[in-house]
């Protein structure tokens, strides 16, 4: 009974998904038959909408070419660097504002109305501060991710269940034991939505600040594709990039058990 | 969150929070003055304050926020129009919903900002491209909360509506564009959040428009607490600008 209960279900499901793969193609067929005959048309100026051809070939000769995955390998390591340094940063000061009434506050308003500022402005005085090179660039990783971070931390801590934190004292855990065995555990899953959201607004700001002002990483290569003039180069690379950032978003959150994430709290 | 954390808050914290930040300020400018800090890296505190009056007479300022303003306004009205519009075109036909929301809820995760240069190709070094660029990284949250929004009315005020015998246009007009205006702004106010930051965003970027111009003019000039005093103004008009947004949100939702 049960099993053809499932049966049934699983054809209501298939018969829905149908007509939905099928306006999906459709969408999909027709933006790129609009985009192939928009560039054909010569309405806009020369290269501004290459071809679909001329985008593919422009991704696999990307694909293939070792510099690129040298450039993708130094944005890689400035987004962890940042990310590293403003998680952890953000999880401590979010544990403690989390932890205390006082100093959540007095604080967190800070912080939460800094949080949604335009991080890019910054950069100029990441600059004077960390030089031209990868410093500058890590540093607006770190002030990008540390505000998502250190809320989604605080928040998580006022929600953990009173009883465990009671436990961790009662088993006289110090301050270290508390964080690791109580605090991060009970609260994963804010502290993983604090990362994903961290981590994609740490990719923003490290590539923004490349494309303004660098020799080296995938921001660079974008601007210096603009600058060339070489539009398949530069589509080739916005498709790639935009693949990478959502799947690591994805795969963030996958990782964290948010297999229902909002999209919309950034 | 911050208004529940207002509400609750009595005056010691808000103390609290401002004496730190007038103590880290003090701290700075005496670090600067004994040479433990670099002036030429941080400029005093005090000449930062000093800088405001000059970049009100010389360098405009208002009129740069005007712009901004504009620019970020212009943004905001075509994610309310093209974003409530897609999201009422979604929820009325089903199966177009089904196949968009997923793709519209990765395209507000993806780092859209980053075509900018593309925009600079298309539209130009211009105001049009600060304003597109607002506007595609504004539209995501407009449509799925639009979409959340009718989606979530009541079914009780739609049976109501049905008892009136209704016709669909007066169905929408009555009940349930109502019904779903708060969530609808709940999602304009990310929107025009996300408008802001990339208006002021690509104007440093692309060194035109308003205030995020005057930033990079006065950081290239080496005018150091100028540069400063403007990142303190734009810091200021947004925080204004997110608790303007909040307290609409309040008004719209009473209940809360």
């Amino acid at each position: 009974m049960v099993e053809a209960g499932r049966i049934t279900q699983g054809a209501v499901l298939q018969a829905r998904a149908q007509p939905v793969t099928q306006v999906r193609v459709v969408i999909i067929l027709v933006t790129l038959v609009g985009w192939e005959l928009l560039a054909q048309s010569g309405l806009l100026y020369r290269d501004v909408v290459p071809s679909l051809g001329k985008i593919g070939m422009a991704t696999v000769t990307l694909l293939s070419d070792r510099d690129y995955y040298w450039n993708l390998g130094v944005t890689a390591a400035e987004i962890a660097a940042g990310l590293a340094i403003g998680g952890i940063s953000g999880l401590l000061v979010g544990i403690v504002l989390g932890g205390s009434r006082l100093l959540g506050r007095a604080f967190e308003p800070y912080i939460y109305y800094l949080g949604p500022t335009p991080k890019i402005i910054f950069f100029p005085v990441m600059i004077m501060w960390f030089g031209v090179g990868s410093g500058s660039k890590i540093a607006m990783g770190v002030i990008s991710c540390f505000f998502p971070i250190a809320l989604s931390v605080a928040a998580g801590m006022r929600q953990i269940d009173k009883v465990l934190i009671r436990v961790g004292r009662s088993f006289r855990a110090n301050a270290w034991q508390m964080v690791t065995k109580i605090y991060l555990p009970a609260m994963r899953h804010p502290v993983i939505n604090g990362v994903r959201l961290g981590l994609g607004v740490a990719l923003i700001g490290t590539l923004l600040a490349e494309t303004r002002l660098s020799n080296q990483g995938i921001g660079f290569l974008i601007y210096q594709a603009y600058t060339l003039f070489d539009m398949p180069r530069m589509y080739a690379m916005l498709i790639v990039l935009f693949v990478i950032a959502i799947g690591a978003n994805a795969i963030v959150g996958w990782l964290g058990g948010l297999h229902t994430s909002n999209a919309t709290d950034r | 969150m911050t208004t529940a954390i207002l509400k609750r808050g009595s005056l010691a914290p808000a103390l609290l929070g401002l004496g730190t930040l007038l103590t880290v300020i003090g701290l700075v400018e005496m670090l600067i003055r004994v040479g433990v800090i670099n002036r030429y890296i941080v400029p005093l505190p005090s000449q930062i304050v000093m800088s405001f009056g000059r970049l009100v007479t010389e360098e405009d300022i208002f009129g740069r926020f005007r712009l901004t303003f504009f620019e970020a306004l212009s943004a905001g009205a075509l994610i309310a129009v093209v974003g409530v519009s897609i999201g009422i075109l979604l929820y009325r036909v089903n199966v177009l919903r089904l196949a968009c929301e997923t793709w519209i809820a990765a395209l507000a995760s993806a780092p859209t900002v980053l075509m900018y240069p593309l925009f600079l190709v298309i539209f130009g070094r211009s105001a049009a491209t600060i304003i597109m660029m607002g506007f595609v990284a504004g539209l995501p949250p407009v449509i799925l909360k639009t979409l959340e929004g009718l989606s979530q009315t009541r079914r009780v005020l739609i049976n109501v509506g049905r008892s009136f015998k209704l016709g669909p246009m007066q169905m929408f007009i009555k009940i349930l564009f109502p019904a779903a205006l708060p969530t609808i702004f709940v999602g304009l106010r990310l929107g025009l959040i996300f408008t802001l930051i990339n208006v002021v965003g690509i104007e440093f970027l692309i060194q035109f428009g308003g205030l995020g111009q005057l930033i990079n003019d006065l950081s290239e000039r080496y005018d150091l607490p100028g540069t400063y005093g403007a990142i303190c103004f734009v810091i200021l008009v947004s925080v204004l600008f997110f608790i303007a947004m909040e307290r609409v949100e309040r008004w719209l939702r009473p209940a809360e």
